[in-house]
C-alpha cells in the first residue's frame, strides 16, 4: 500500500505502525519512549505527526499506516508540539551537562539541540532526588530521569526482573525500587540493560576508573589486566567504527601504553572453565548428578537463580567464570611463578558486563583475604581511560598478549556470544567422552540470536538435549517449563544479556539487533579462521594443568576454580 | 508470624484473583496491619504474580498507603481548607522538624508517625491536628512542642510491650 508523506509517496506495509514506515523512508522522527521490537506505549509523544483528517496529532509509534494516509512530519504544528514537549522535559533537569557522563552522547541533548532550544522557558520546581550508589554495578542519578520508561520496560519485559519501576504520581512520580530501597538490597541483578537503554545521564556503570588509574601510576603495585572475549569486537565502535570491527591486537598495544604490567586473555580461562564444565558435565551424566546442568558464567543469571529459583542452584555447574577463574591463577600459580606476592598484584578485567562488578565483590570470590579480580572496568570504561591517556588507536600496531595466559583457542573467544559456550562444550564434552574430534566442530542449532534454542546432540551413543538461552525474561519460561517437567534436557547456557556478552550491559550504548549481529558474526569468522579451535586444544591451558592443576575437577581445581551459590532473601 | 497468617487471611478471601484485585487488597491489609509491610507486599506479590516494585509504585500512586508500622503516637496534621486558611502549613512544617520525619513516616524510636489528612470535620477548631483520635485545637508551631513534649513523657512513663 502507498501513503503520502511530506508530498511524497511512500510504500507501507500492512500492520506496521506509522513510524516503522517512516524510519525505512528514510523521515527521520524524534522518539523517546519507543523501543523497537517492545510494544509501542505512547507515552512521551515526541513522535507525533499530522495526519490528514484526525483531529489531534498521533503518535507515529502507536499508530498503524492505512491506505492513502497523508502525513506531515515536520509541519509547524508537529514542530511546535514536539519543541513544548523538549522545553518542558530540562524543566526539573540540572544544568549538568558539562559534568554529566553523557555529554556529547545524551538523547536530551540531541533533541533540544535538534530542535533549537536555546533558553529555559519553564522553569519547574527542582526537586533534587538522592542518587543511589548502594549498588556496585549501576549508578542511579533521578535528578537526570526524564520518565521515558525504557528502562522499566526492559528489566520488566525483556529481563524479566522488574526491579525498578514508576511511583508516586503526577509531577511527584519518579522511578523507584520496591520500597524506594537501594538497588543494591533490590531485586536488581546488575546486569545493565537499562543503562544500555536509558537516554540520559540518569543510569550508569558504578566506575572503577579511577581505582585502575591509581593502581597504575603506583610504582609498588603489579598490575595486570584481563579481557572478555566480546570486548575486542565492539571497542572500537566507541571511536567510531562500525560494529564488528575486531582489533585485539590494537587494544593489547594501547593496554600496554596505559601501564599495565601484563596482558591477559579472558578467553584462555573460558578455555579453561571449558575442561572443568564439561568434565563436571560428563561426571554428571555418569554418576547421577543434578540435571539438566546450567552454566555458570554469567552473574546476572546466578543472582537470578538464587533469587528467584532456589530449587535449581543444584543444577548451576559450580565453575566460577572465566573472570573469576583467571583471577584466581593469577594470584596463585602466576604470582608463584613470578615472585611476586599476591597482595602488590592488581588485578583489573575488562568486561562487556555491569553484573561483572558485582561478581568480582561477591564473599565467595575471595581467598586468604584477596578477592580474585580487584576491579572491573566495563568496554566504555576502558574507552574513557583510553581517551583520557590521549591514545591514538590508529596509530598503533598490534602486538601479542602475554605469558602464560595469552594464548586462547577461538572456541574461548565464541564465549562472546550467545551459544558460544555451548558450542565450546559441546567440542570438549565429545573429546573427553570419545577421545576424537567432533568431525563438525560448527554447531549450527546453537548459534544465531534466537531468545532460546534446542537442539539434540549425539555423544558417545548417548542422544543430550541442549538448550541455549539469551535475554533472563527466556530464561524464566524456559525454567518454569523445566519445573514442570515439560523438558529433557541435559545441558542449559544461559547468558543474561539478548545477544550475549555482545550484547552485555558495559558495551557501547544502544541495542541495536544489527550491531549485535555484525558482533556476533565476527566472532563466527574469528573461529573459522582459527587455528585452535577446541578449548582441549590449547597448548597454555594443558600446560597450565601440567605444571600447576593437575587433572580437570582435581583438589588444586576445587579449591581455585570452583565455587558454590545460595539462596538470597530479595525484595521481589 | 501472626502478621503472616493475617496477609494470608486477607489472601484467602481473594483466591483466584487477578490483578485488579490488587487496590482492595491492599486497603484490607492496611486496615489489619495499619500499614503495608514490605513482607505483605511480597507475600501479595506472591499471590497475584506482580513484583514488589510494580506493587509499590501502584501503592504510592494514591495517598491512602503507608509504607512504615504506625507510631505509637499516630499523628494526622488536617489540610482541609479551613486548617490551610488558618496556616495548616506552619503547623506541619513545625511536626516535620521536630520530629525530623516526612509525612507517610515513623520516628525511629517508633513513638511517632505522621500522616496528612483530608478535612477531618473539625474545622471550627482550625488548624487541628489529631493524635491518636483526639484534637487538639488551634495549632501553631509553637504549641506543637508542648503537646508532643506531653507524649513523649507519657511514653516514658509506660514500659512498652514491643
Ligand atoms: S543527562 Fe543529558 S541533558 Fe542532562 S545533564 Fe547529562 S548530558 Fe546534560
Ligand atoms: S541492571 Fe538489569 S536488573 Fe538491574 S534495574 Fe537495570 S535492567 Fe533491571
Ligand atoms: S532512568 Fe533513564 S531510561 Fe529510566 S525512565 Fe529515566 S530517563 Fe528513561
Ligand atoms: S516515541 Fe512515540 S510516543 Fe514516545
Amino acid at each position: 500500500m502507498n501513503i503520502t508523506v511530506n508530498g511524497n509517496t511512500v510504500e507501507a506495509r500492512e500492520g506496521e505502525m506509522l513510524l516503522t514506515t517512516l524510519q525505512r523512508a528514510g523521515v527521520r522522527v524524534p522518539t523517546l519512549c519507543h523501543m523497537p521490537d517492545l510494544f509501542p506505549s505512547g507515552a512521551c509523544r515526541m513522535c507525533v505527526v499530522e495526519v490528514e483528517g484526525m483531529r489531534g496529532l498521533v503518535p507515529s509509534c502507536a499508530h498503524p499506516v492505512s491506505e492513502n494516509m497523508n502525513v506531515k512530519t515536520h509541519s509547524p504544528r508537529v514542530v511546535r508540539a514536539r519543541k513544548t514537549i523538549v522545553e518542558l522535559l530540562p524543566a526539573d533537569h540540572p544544568d549538568d551537562c558539562l559534568y554529566c557522563v553523557r555529554n556529547g552522547n545524551c538523547e536530551l541533548q540531541k533533541l533540544a539541540n535538534e530542535l533549537g532550544i536555546r533558553e529555559r522557558r519553564y522553569a519547574g520546581k527542582r526537586t533534587p532526588d538522592k542518587m543511589d550508589t548502594s549498588s556496585p554495578s549501576i549508578v542511579r542519578d533521578p535528578d537526570k530521569c526524564i520518565l521515558c520508561g525504557r528502562c522499566v520496560r526492559v528489566c520488566e519485559e525483556v529481563q524479566g526482573v522488574s526491579a525498578i519501576d514508576f511511583a508516586g504520581r503526577g509531577s511527584n512520580t519518579v522511578i523507584s525500587t520496591a520500597f524506594d530501597q537501594g538497588l543494591n538490597v533490590s531485586s536488581c541483578i546488575n546486569c545493565g540493560q537499562c543503562v544500555m537503554v536509558c537516554p540520559t545521564g540518569a543510569l550508569r556503570e558504578q566506575s572503577d576508573t579511577k581505582r585502575v588509574v591509581d593502581a597504575l601510576n603506583d610504582p609498588e603495585k603489579y598490575v595486570v589486566v584481563q579481557h572478555a572475549p566480546s570486548v575486542s569486537v565492539t571497542l572500537a565502535e566507541e571511536f567510531g567504527a562500525k560494529p564488528g570491527s575486531d582489533i585485539c591486537g590494537i587494544m593489547t598495544t594501547a593496554l600496554r601504553q596505559l601501564g599495565f604490567d601484563r596482558v591477559f586473555d579472558t578467553a584462555f580461562s573460558a578455555d579453561l572453565t571449558i575442561l572443568e564444565e564439561a568434565s563436571e558435565l560428563a561426571h554428571r551424566i555418569q554418576n547421577g548428578g543434578k540435571l539438566p546442568m546450567m552454566t555458570s558464567c554469567s552473574p546476572g543469571w546466578i543472582k537470578f537463580v538464587e533469587q528467584y529459583f532456589p530449587e535449581f542452584i543444584g543444577n548451576l555447574s559450580t565453575c566460577k567464570s572465566p573472570q573469576q577463574m583467571l583471577g584466581a591463577v593469577i594470584k596463585s600459580f602466576f604470582a608463584d611463578r613470578e615472585n611476586i606476592d599476591p597482595k602488590n598484584i592488581v588485578s583489573v578485567a575488562i568486561m562487556p558486563c555491569t553484573a561483572k562488578k558485582f561478581e568480582a565483590q561477591r564473599p565467595e570470590m575471595v581467598r586468604n583475604g584477596l578477592p580474585d579480580v580487584d576491579a572491573v572496568l566495563t568496554t566504555r570504561e576502558l574507552a574513557r581511560l583510553i581517551r583520557l591517556r590521549g591514545i591514538d588507536l590508529d596509530t598503533l600496531e598490534p602486538e601479542m598478549q602475554d605469558t602464560p595466559f595469552g594464548e586462547r583457542s577461538t572456541a574461548g573467544k565464541l564465549f562472546g556470544a550467545t551459544g558460544g559456550v555451548m558450542e565450546a562444550a559441546m567440542r570438549t564434552a565429545n573429546y573427553l567422552l570419545t577421545g576424537e574430534e567432533l568431525k563438525q566442530l560448527n554447531v549450527r542449532a546453537v548459534r544465531g540470536l534466537d531468545g532460546i534454542k534446542e537442539a539434540r546432540v549425539t555423544i558417545n551413543g548417548v542422544e543430550l538435549g541442549v538448550a541455549v538461552v539469551n535475554g533472563l525474561g527466556n530464561a524464566r519460561r524456559l525454567l518454569e517449563e523445566v519445573r514442570d517437567g515439560y523438558r529433557d534436557l541435559h545441558f542449559i547456557e544461559v547468558m543474561t544479556c539478548p545477544g550475549g556478552c555482545i550484547g552485555g550491559g558495559g558495551q557501547p550504548l544502544g541495542t541495536d539487533p544489527e550491531a549485535v549481529k555484525a558482533r556476533m558474526q565476527t566472532l563466527y569468522k574469528i573461529d573459522r579462521d582459527g587455528d585452535v579451535r577446541t578449548s582441549h586444544g590449547n597448548p597454555a591451558v594443558q600446560r597450565l594443568y601440567k605444571e600447576f592443576l593437575g587433572n580437570p575437577l582435581g583438589g588444586k581445581s576445587h579449591e581455585l576454580l570452583h565455587t558454590h551459590y545460595a539462596k538470597r532473601e530479595t525484595l521481589t | 508470624m501472626t502478621a503472616i497468617a493475617d496477609i494470608q487471611t486477607v489472601l484467602h478471601k481473594h483466591t483466584n484473583a487477578g490483578r485488579d484485585a490488587l487496590i482492595p487488597i491492599l486497603q484490607e491489609v492496611q486496615e489489619v496491619h495499619g500499614y503495608l509491610s514490605k513482607e505483605a507486599v511480597v507475600q501479595i506479590g506472591r499471590h497475584l504474580k506482580l513484583p514488589a516494585s510494580k506493587i509499590y509504585g501502584v501503592a504510592t500512586f494514591y495517598n491512602q498507603f503507608r509504607f512504615n508500622a504506625p507510631g505509637k503516637y499516630h499523628i494526622q496534621v488536617c489540610r482541609g481548607t479551613a486548617c490551610h486558611v488558618k496556616g495548616s502549613a506552619n503547623v506541619l512544617d513545625a511536626l516535620t522538624r521536630e520530629l525530623g520525619v516526612a509525612p507517610g513516616e515513623t520516628t525511629r524510636d517508633g513513638v511517632f508517625s505522621l500522616e496528612i489528612v483530608a478535612c477531618i470535620g473539625a474545622c471550627g477548631l482550625a488548624p487541628v491536628i489529631s493524635v491518636n483520635g483526639e484534637f487538639h485545637a488551634g495549632m501553631t508551631p509553637e504549641k506543637i512542642k508542648t503537646v508532643l513534649d506531653a507524649y513523649r513523657k507519657e511514653a516514658e512513663g509506660e514500659p512498652t510491650d514491643d
